[in-house]
């Protein structure tokens, strides 16, 4: 579980956070929404230790990060997996050495140890036959499954997603979307996704919390998100005009 | 302005500082070293051999053309190579050309690595993307000297062919020049500043890849600024060591 209490970040005069509180629940995807803008990126980096904070408390597991030591934010790092935007995996090395360096790096493993270890992730995310391809000769959502098992490769207690659907079509999105969710519930992960993308709102947004302005605007689930009186949460979430149809249905009853 | 640029000097001074820090497993550590010693100094090896042997063809034809009088001796020439070449060209100059080669590839790799949000990625991971990334190009950037003495060989060589087969001089006279007036120390000086421009040229385009912000674009813009920075730095450096060491 990870707790975040009165948290500010600001570059310069810019001032980005602004006293944020959330709380993001083990075993369950949390999602954080938002417009561009809203501080979304900044929180996310934040909780991942890339910024640090001016004031204010990130626990992880009941313990406050500014309280670790130095071994033991080493130890953190080592529990985290992180999903980009972009997917960042190294160009010059395979998918099967991509996947492997977490474990090279940071662990003890002999070669058939991690080579076993790097079959069975890839199996889970249903990479078949492309451990010794390049990325630049696979798809996008192929990318982004080679980021997710490189993220999980290390048996991660928390998983950072940036916008992991971004520039996929939408049937791959929602394989994305099912496999995160999926890998949260089967290895009681604390995940954590930065979305701009309502369908993921709406299939796997079990723990919502909504910026603007740097600060939490509301807090809930997927299913009570159609009952907000929050307009710009509304504004936001039915911004598009199949979702405003959608929600003047649900409001019609029909 | 300036302010900005004192902020720089620091911020490279603690990203040098922040290299040595938190090492990375040796066994990849070792595996990075050799695959930098490709990219950064064998592949370097054929433009420094071409550019050194007809530079070293050029000076050569060019002293014997300018020492038309019949009182100064043909052997002129073969001391004014070895002088030109030693001293500066091979040191200085193949170092500015390869501020553009390798200088470049260092900006612009580390700076893809910082828009693709590569090096972020080993940040989560734990790892010092500092040491990773420009700690193995600072190791094998201390086999430069050895490119510069191979440049000093070819150049040699190419000041001989061109003055002897050219008609100039004759091989005794050129070998004559050669040794003429040879002050060992100045050799120990060129490659003391071949190792200080190595040591720059592995860590100012590292710095400007690291820290460079923005998309694509601004990769090529910041390959531009490492090349005239990097230039500009081992010009500035290479004033100060020859006032230091030899004036």
């Amino acid at each position: 579980m990870i707790k975040v209490t009165d948290l500010h970040k600001s570059f310069d005069d810019l001032e980005v956070l602004r006293g944020l509180n959330a709380e993001f629940e083990k075993g369950k995807t949390n999602l954080i929404i938002g417009q561009s803008g809203s501080g979304k990126t900044v929180f996310l980096k934040c909780l991942l230790g890339l910024f640090i904070p001016n004031s204010g408390i990130i626990e992880y597991n009941g313990k406050a990060y500014q309280n670790f030591s130095k071994d033991e934010k080493r130890e953190l790092s080592k529990q985290m997996g992180m999903v980009f935007q972009g997917g960042a995996l190294f160009d010059s090395m395979t998918v099967e050495e991509n996947v492997m360096f977490p474990l090279k790096m940071l662990t003890k493993m002999t070669s058939v140890e991690m080579k076993a270890r790097v079959e069975e992730v890839l199996d889970r995310v249903n990479l078949i036959n492309t451990n010794h391809k390049l990325p630049s000769e696979i798809s996008g959502g192929m990318q982004k499954r080679v980021s997710i098992a490189r993220a999980i490769v290390n048996k991660p207690n928390f998983l950072f997603c940036d916008e992991p659907n971004s520039g996929l079509d939408p049937r791959t999105a929602s394989v994305i979307d099912n496999l995160i969710q999926e890998i949260t519930h089967e290895f009681e992960i604390t995940t954590v996704i930065n979305t701009h993308d309502m369908n993921s709102v709406f299939e796997i947004g079990e723990n919502i919390v909504y910026l603007e302005n740097g600060v939490v605007a509301w807090k809930g689930t997927k299913d009570n998100i159609h009952k907000t009186t929050n307009q710009k949460l509304t504004d936001f979430v039915y911004a598009s005009n199949l979702f405003k149809k959608v929600r003047l249905a649900q409001q019609q009853g029909l | 302005m300036l302010l900005n640029y004192i902020k720089s000097v620091g911020q490279y001074f603690i990203m040098i500082y922040d290299t040595f820090k938190r090492m990375t497993k040796t066994s990849e550590l070792k595996r990075l070293i050799l695959q930098e010693l490709d990219d950064l100094i064998i592949n370097s090896l054929g433009i420094v051999v071409f550019i050194s042997f007809f530079i070293g063809a050029v000076i050569s034809i060019q002293t014997a053309l300018n020492f038309s009088n019949p009182f100064v001796p043909k052997s002129l020439i073969g001391f004014a190579s070895r002088q030109s070449i030693i001293l500066e060209f091979a040191p200085t100059f193949v170092s500015i050309i390869m501020a553009g080669k390798v200088g470049s590839f260092i900006t612009s790799s580390i700076g893809t690595m910082r828009v693709s949000e590569q090096i972020d990625a080993l940040e989560v991971m734990g790892i010092n993307s500092l040491n990773y990334l420009v700690f193995p190009k600072i190791v094998a950037m201390c086999f430069f000297p050895f490119v510069i003495a191979i440049s000093m060989f070819v150049g040699i060589l190419g000041a001989y062919i061109a003055g002897v087969y050219g008609g100039f001089l004759n091989s005794d006279e050129f070998f004559e020049g050669l040794k003429e007036d040879f002050i060992p120390f100045q050799v120990f000086y060129a490659f003391l500043k071949s190792f200080i421009f190595a040591m720059i040229l592995a860590t100012v385009p590292s710095f400007h890849g690291y820290y460079m912000k923005g998309g694509s674009l601004e990769v090529g813009h910041a390959a531009t600024t490492s090349f005239v920075w990097t230039s500009v730095i081992i010009i500035f450096m290479n004033y100060f060591i020859t006032q230091l060491l030899l004036s």
